[in-house]
């Protein structure tokens, strides 16, 4: 059929089953959004900047597997997606991410919005391309979608000069196309899982210790399926979390840097741990040199690349978690560990996750308690810092692919396109983005997108008044030197302030004031006892964003705590007793 | 320790960034780098001299696998491979030191491929090593100006009969 490149992408966008576009046009994208204007089969989200138009196809795809797919102009359009994109590839997330270019005759004349998306683009992204015939347009949409949902997911972009937008071509979109280059093992080796499963039947204090790769691969049914025939304990990375439910009598939480005191000692002291579908990465690791010292570790993960490369690998498996857990299922022995077991399940009674002591304004930890029990089954996105933490230690997850967080790249501004993102793809789940008063402003502009799209996504700001991890980075190791992190500073202050109080100047914006400005609803919360009342009036909205800007403690601390650097058995314990 | 390292990619624009790229965004030693064509007009061999220990090298493998334009990595380190690097050597020589240098040239099996008023121009191929011998008995300080092409490697043959391997 004669289709011009725009016309042949949206038939290629809806071969691969694409509902839902998140966009922003321009110049030489205008062809593009004018072929989808009268196309019912996808949805175009205009999002107020392309940052989040990333995030939110990010969000979307973490939250249902499907690749997300994102349209921006060139030039500005397409550097504004870098950190969306950097986000989405560390946390591997399935993203074609299609960016306009200049026409082909004017690249590298220093053109209008001409920019080198693909050499700005290449190491933040699993593949690039930049399609220069015509010709190549439809299979190279095909190999896009390819690579970024097979593997180890991630974003390919592909950069789209405005001739190959509106050159006319006779093509079909192809049903396969051939990549000698690209083939990844999904099936692990039969011999190594039978080796992993002698390991694990033989260990005295043996561990799981799982990872993204869980969700991603939907290994979560095969991996509990393991726990319950050996009774292994687990403990998980951020990403993990949701793998296993967070009140599984087994789970022993998030290790690391700001990881449980049972899951931190038992990986120093454990004998054997299985990972799957993790990185074994440095804020979860913490001190290599003394990172479970006394340990074989046997690695499952689809990249080859991650396994051995931070910690010595007795067993690497190479393949996809879910078919290498499902492989191990028959051969998993229950290792004799009462002892071990006994010992675990004492460290986390003796050091559960309590939420630190209210000094006055509200305990962050108290808040995202009530958020678990009022939204039981919410699906949870998150901003960077505090917040985040907060949110991985106190929700109660109990399913997989409902924690939606920047993990690797660990960027501010993510959590709230994420959650339009998730919200899109799942309209009937209560969706919150438990949100840290500082990052909600790096993608604050996304609120005009979620009235757009009537989406009730609940924003809840843990309200500290600080870039509170950094401020809680300098109050432990800097002499309390609160330098660039208070949110509250006026020309008023002292030129320096280590005593936030009610003497402070008001905090801007006031989220409540700015809420009603996006015509939407703005909830301030103060005291204990209006929590729930004030999620239970979220419930309520359906058809538009809610911010609840809880006001906490502004010098609340996430514990337990691991100092950059040092061994997560030397964690700090601070307020958790 | 160095290593060899023999790549099949795609003949695409940008294969050579993306390889260039992987070396510098994670720190890792490329020594050399020398790409040209194969049987196959759709795929290039690279030859790629870099160093690292043990872990690095294998790290450097395991990202050069993932890159979606690489089809084959093959570590010649160990096998046995023949390696040849080519260079041009413009030497300072007045007329005195002519004969000596040809001589010199003769032994290493080089090429005079110019001679002008003060300076000689040798070609020679071999291994690395060859040419560094080389150049350390004409002296680094007489040497004017030079151009190494960087090592290309391939797998020596089998000596006994069995399927060929491909470019
Ligand atoms: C884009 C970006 N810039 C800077 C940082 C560094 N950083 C990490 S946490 C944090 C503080 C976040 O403040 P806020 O959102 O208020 O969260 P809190 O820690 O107070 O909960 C900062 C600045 C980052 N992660 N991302
Ligand atoms: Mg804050």
């Amino acid at each position: 059929m004669m289709r011009n490149g725009a016309e042949m992408l949206i038939e290629a966008l809806k071969r691969e089953g694409v509902e839902v576009i998140f966009g922003f046009p321009g110049g030489v994208v205008i062809p593009v959004f004018d072929a989808l204007y009268s196309e019912p089969a996808i949805k175009v989200v205009l999002t107020r900047h392309e940052q989040a138009a990333v995030h939110a196809a990010d969000g979307y795809a973490r939250s249902t597997g499907k690749t997300g797919v994102c349209l921006v102009t060139s030039g500005p359009g397409a550097t504004n997606t870098a950190t969306g994109l950097a986000t989405a590839n560390f946390d591997s997330v399935p993203i074609v991410c299609i960016t306009g270019q200049v026409p082909l005759n004017m690249i590298g004349n220093d053109a209008f919005q001409e920019a080198d998306t693909i050499g700005i683009t290449r190491p933040i992204t699993k593949h690039n391309y930049l399609v220069t015939e015509r010709s190549e347009l439809a299979a190279t949409i095909k190999k896009a979608f390819i690579i970024a949902g097979s593997g180890r997911p991630g974003p390919v972009v592909i950069d789209l000069p405005k001739d190959i937008i509106v050159g006319k071509l006779d093509e079909e979109y192809p049903d396969e196309v051939k990549m000698r280059g690209y083939n990844p093992v999904l099936k692990g080796h039969i011999g190594q899982i039978k080796k992993a499963a002698e390991l694990l039947a033989k260990a005295k204090r043996p561990l799981f210790y799982v990872g993204g790769g869980i969700q991603i691969s939907g290994a979560a049914p095969a991996f509990r399926k393991v726990v319950k025939k050996t009774g292994v304990p687990v403990i998980s990375s951020l990403m993990g979390i949701g793998a296993i439910e967070s009140d599984h009598p087994l789970n022993l939480g998030m290790l690391g840097m700001h990881g449980t005191y049972a899951a931190n000692m038992a990986v120093t002291e454990c004998d054997l741990i299985f990972g799957v579908g993790t990185r074994f990465d440095d804020r979860a690791t913490g001190k290599l040199e003394s990172f479970a010292p006394h340990a074989t570790i046997i690695h499952a993960d689809i990249d080859p690349s991650a396994i051995a490369r931070n910690v010595p690998v007795e067993i690497p498996i190479v393949g996809d978690a879910a078919l290498v857990l499902e492989d191990l299922l028959p051969f998993a022995k229950p290792p004799s560990i009462d002892p071990w077991v006994k010992l675990v399940s004492g460290w986390k009674e003796e050091h559960p996750v309590v939420p630190e002591k209210s000094r006055g304004r509200l305990s962050p930890g108290v808040v995202v308690k009530k958020i678990s029990e009022v939204f039981p089954e919410a699906i949870i996105a998150t901003e960077v810092g505090q917040n985040q933490m907060w949110a991985a230690l106190f929700y109660n997850y109990t399913q997989p692919r409902t924690l939606i967080t920047s993990g690797g790249l660990g960027t501010m501004g993510y959590g709230f396109p994420a959650a339009i993102g998730v919200k899109i793809a799942h309209p009937d789940k209560t969706v919150i983005d438990i949100a840290g008063d500082g990052s909600i402003q790096m993608n604050i502009q996304e609120m005009a997108t979620a009235v757009q799209e009537g989406l009730a996504v609940i924003i809840a700001v843990l309200n500290n008044g600080y870039l509170g991890m950094v401020r809680q980075w300098q109050e432990l190791f800097y002499g309390k030197r609160y330098s660039g992190t208070c949110l509250k500073r006026r020309p008023e202050c002292p030129e320096q302030c280590s005593n936030p109080g009610d003497q402070c100047l008001a905090y801007v914006p006031d989220f409540v004031k700015l809420a009603e400005a996006y015509d939407s609803v703005g909830i301030r919360v103060t005291k204990e006892e209006e929590i729930v009342p004030a999620l239970k009036r979220a419930a309520e909205v359906k058809d538009r964003p809610v911010i609840i800007d809880f006001i906490i403690d502004e010098e609340a601390n996430v514990w337990p705590m691991v100092p950059a650097g040092g061994a997560n058995k030397d964690m700090l314990l601070g307020g958790v007793k | 320790m160095t290593h060899v390292i023999s790549l099949l990619v795609e003949n695409h624009q940008g294969v050579l960034v993306r390889i260039a790229g992987l070396f510098s965004g994670r720190a890792y030693n490329l020594e050399s780098l020398t790409v040209g064509v194969t049987t196959d007009p759709a795929v290039s061999r690279v030859t790629l001299v870099c160093s690292g220990d043990d872990a690095v090298i294998e790290q450097i493998k395991k990202q050069l696998n993932k890159l979606v334009d690489v089809i084959k990595v093959i570590d010649l380190t160990g096998l046995k491979s023949i390696n040849r690097e080519l260079a041009l050597v413009k030497v300072q020589a007045g007329p005195e030191r002519r004969a000596e240098i040809i001589q010199v040239a003769d032994v290493f099996r080089a090429r005079v491929i110019d001679v002008g008023a003060d300076s000689i121009s040798l070609e020679v191929t071999g291994s690395t090593e060859k040419i560094d011998d080389l150049l350390s008995i004409i002296g680094t300080s007489a040497v004017q100006e030079m151009a190494r092409s960087g090592l290309v490697s391939i797998e020596r043959g089998r000596k006994t009969k069995k399927t060929a391997k491909g470019a």
